[in-house]
């Protein structure tokens, strides 16, 4: 992050003599770029979203049929449906910018960049393998 | 330089980014496909996610994503033009998430 005092930011107000150029408030559809910037940013809804899900789950933990109805609604699944494909996008560009956040040298050398963002992918395939394990441990016959 | 409350908020941000990345696609499959499915029995699912290090993993499943989302999206609004009220956004955007890691804290953990 810059900090950049010309830069207008949401920290603090923009400095009265400052010119800022008006932007069409659609301009994110006028590059693809710029869409999947913003496809990127919008996923954010889209977590939020199911953080809150998971909340109203944990409210029913005691609740053994009002956790079932939550899970067996209609709109619950409908939801969650739209809400995959953000949730794996925001996992892919999230990891896509590890690179850039995560920089490793090995003596003078940067560690490669598709080496530091290979290991997220690996890790979230056993991650995710061992969340869905976890979640099948507490089968009947396991 | 002007003292800033940026740094604390992207690192919920960046935290939550990650819990998010790695465990939100797995865990949508779980509840919108092999529970609905039958794959999982709904009250395995809730025995499972009953166990204290459940508990523990939903608490930074429920929080950190909220500051991940209540920073995001304060960017979001003014990327689409919304340039104002930045104090009123910011409390009530933080604020949810916050409230929201007290309930899921209280909830889970009391």
């Amino acid at each position: 992050m810059d900090n950049d005092s010309s830069t207008p930011t949401a920290a603090g107000p923009v400095p009265a003599k400052q010119h800022i150029r008006k932007m069409p408030v659609n301009w994110w559809l006028k590059k693809p770029a710029y869409l999947r910037y913003m496809v990127r940013e919008i996923t954010c809804l889209f977590v939020g979203g199911y953080a809150m899900f998971l909340l109203m789950l944990a409210a029913r933990l005691d609740k053994p049929e009002a956790f079932e109805t939550l899970l067996a609604s209609p709109l619950a699944i409908g939801l969650q449906w739209v809400a995959l494909p953000f949730a794996i996008y925001h996992s892919v560009t999230w990891f896509n910018l590890t690179p850039k956040v995560l920089v490793i040298w090995r003596g003078e050398d940067k560690l490669p960049g598709f080496l530091i963002a290979g290991a997220h992918y690996a890790g979230w395939l056993a991650v995710s393998a061992g969340l869905v394990y976890f979640a099948m441990s507490g089968g009947t016959d396991g | 330089m002007a003292r800033s409350n940026e740094p604390a908020f992207w690192s919920l941000f960046s935290a939550g980014g990650m819990v998010a990345a790695f465990l939100f696609p797995a865990a949508i499959f779980i509840t919108a496909y092999m529970v609905p499915a039958g794959k999982i029995e709904a009250d395995n699912l809730r025995m499972v996610m009953s166990h204290p290090i459940s508990r523990l993993l939903l608490v930074a499943m429920i929080s950190l994503p909220l500051f991940h989302w209540a920073h995001r999206f304060r960017f979001v609004l003014v990327d689409l033009g919304i340039k104002g009220f930045k104090l009123p956004i910011a409390i009530l955007f933080y604020g949810t998430a916050v409230g929201s890691t007290i309930c899921a804290a209280y909830l889970l953990l009391v």
